[in-house]
């Protein structure tokens, strides 16, 4: 499989056979995500250029480049740049490229990965684009899922909890669960349901799923639970956002009757989803969740840099 | 002879294209499309709401001095699907066709979402990938919006 010069930008672009081998390069590589001792991209420089702050994104991709023994140059704000003098995204990029051997970007407009790797010589990684994609992320929780579940992808039953309708990174992730052919428990409150296209295109694609207002429904048989935020600004009515906020907390009590393997999952940072006092149980694994993050985006990187392990 | 063959008649043109069967009401996009705008220089005739047996009313649009490729009309498939293309030499209609759906369309329809990177002040070229053609439905390339109804309105 080539993965040399090619950018990521949406999970799209990807077939099952290509995130699978992501995924193994990633298991192969997670011994020295703890630990380095890597030099695959020794005297490689990666840009980091992000144009809206995501510090846990950055540092987990500044982590990966440093485990493999890579440097990197970048910014972390748009005001810190010549952005703000109205420089366009084009041509800091034409400028970056002949810096760097890789770029890695983050910006408020959507597309914008994608036309930087239009412009961009060398590969460009999406590290997120407005409400759009963030291609890294649904691998990562893939991989949890490979790593912390006891059945392959293609037998679980996830439910996703929360925002359906504005979380974009829920709907890469609902997209490429469909590749795997798993089962789909959708709850959401009625006004940030899961887009009716993404919907059809998951029925049209044989996905067995079930939507439902009340995390009831879909506790029982879930195999993996993924909380994600609700925003406030989403309901006109504070009070209506506190009534669905509440029904969507997860406490230690809520876990009486689920499934001994079942594994809770969150992208962070957690507002109020998720109890503290859930974090000790069995269920909890938001935060190996987070550090898979390392092993996937090195894993990335290794592959469209053309470097062999 | 119909009422439009004879409007089609009033005023033959030597060499150019005619395209017929625009949609009624489409024929001013047609020429947006086209890139006729007020300063060129280009011989132009339009005529709207001709009767026509099979559409009702349709618009028809004849450029003198030019001949129309394939791809550059196509676009007119996305508000007019069922418009003919009509290359004229010598008078004589030398070759027609039906404009058909294109595959991508670039720099002609603006991305209905604000926050696209195609509506900033970037120096590139909105660009769509035809999903369906029956009915039309139109993705962003860039930020994967869809855009299927108003798509004359959204016409750069
Ligand atoms: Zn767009």
């Amino acid at each position: 499989m080539i993965f040399g010069r090619r950018h990521i930008i949406s999970t799209k672009d990807f077939s099952r056979e290509e995130i699978d081998f992501i995924l193994d390069r990633a298991e192969r590589l997670e011994p020295y995500a703890r630990k380095g001792g890597l030099d695959l991209l020794k005297d490689k420089v990666v840009a980091t250029l992000f144009f809206e702050p995501s510090t846990r994104t950055r540092l987990s991709f500044d982590t990966a480049i440093k485990r493999l023994g890579g440097d990197t140059i970048g910014f972390d704000s748009a005001e810190s740049t010549s952005v703000v003098k109205g420089e366009t995204l084009s041509d800091t990029i034409r400028i970056i490229e002949s810096y760097a051997d890789a770029i890695v970007i983050r910006h408020p407009r959507e597309g914008a990965a994608r036309m930087a790797s239009e412009v961009s010589s060398v590969p460009v990684i999406n590290a997120g684009d407005g409400a759009g994609h963030h291609p890294t992320q649904t691998l990562l929780d893939l991989y949890t899922m490979r790593k912390e579940c006891r059945k392959p992808l293609g037998d679980l039953n996830v439910a996703i909890v929360g925002d359906l309708r504005y979380g974009r990174t829920v709907h890469s992730l609902a997209y490429a669960l469909s590749l795997y052919g798993a089962s789909l428990s959708l709850v959401s409150p009625e006004p940030l349901r899961m887009p009716e296209s993404i919907i059809n295109y998951l029925r049209k694609h044989g996905v067995t799923l079930v939507e439902t207002p009340r995390i009831e429904d879909a506790l029982g048989q879930a195999d993996v639970l993924y909380m994600t935020r609700i925003q406030k600004e989403r309901f006109p009515d504070p009070s209506e956002y506190l009534r669905v906020a509440g029904s969507y907390r997860i406490t230690p009590d809520t876990l009486e009757s689920v499934g001994n393997d079942m594994i809770i999952m969150h992208p962070l940072p957690r507002v109020n989803e998720i109890d503290p006092g859930v974090d000790s149980t069995r269920h909890a694994r938001y935060f190996q969740q987070a550090f898979y993050g390392v092993p996937i985006r090195m894993a990335v990187l290794s592959l469209v840099m053309g470097k062999e392990i | 002879m119909n009422v439009s063959d004879r409007e089609l008649r009033v005023k033959p043109i030597n060499n150019g294209t005619v395209i017929d069967h625009i949609e009624s009401g489409q024929a001013l996009n047609v020429l947006k499309i086209l890139g006729i705008g007020s300063h060129s220089k280009t011989v132009v005739s339009l005529l709207m709401n001709v009767p026509s047996g099979a559409m009702g009313a349709k618009d028809v649009v004849k450029v003198e001095g030019r001949e129309l490729d394939p791809e550059e009309v196509d676009t007119i498939a996305l508000i007019s699907p069922r418009a003919t293309i009509n290359i004229i030499r010598n008078y004589e209609v030398a070759e027609k066709f039906r404009v058909g759906m294109p595959r991508k369309v670039v720099g002609i329809i603006k991305c209905g979402n604000p926050n696209c990177i195609s509506n900033s002040n970037e120096p590139v070229s909105s660009k769509f990938m035809v999903e369906s053609a029956d009915p039309v439905l139109l993705r962003c390339s860039y930020c994967e919006f869809v855009l299927d109804k108003n798509i004359a309105d959204n016409l750069l």
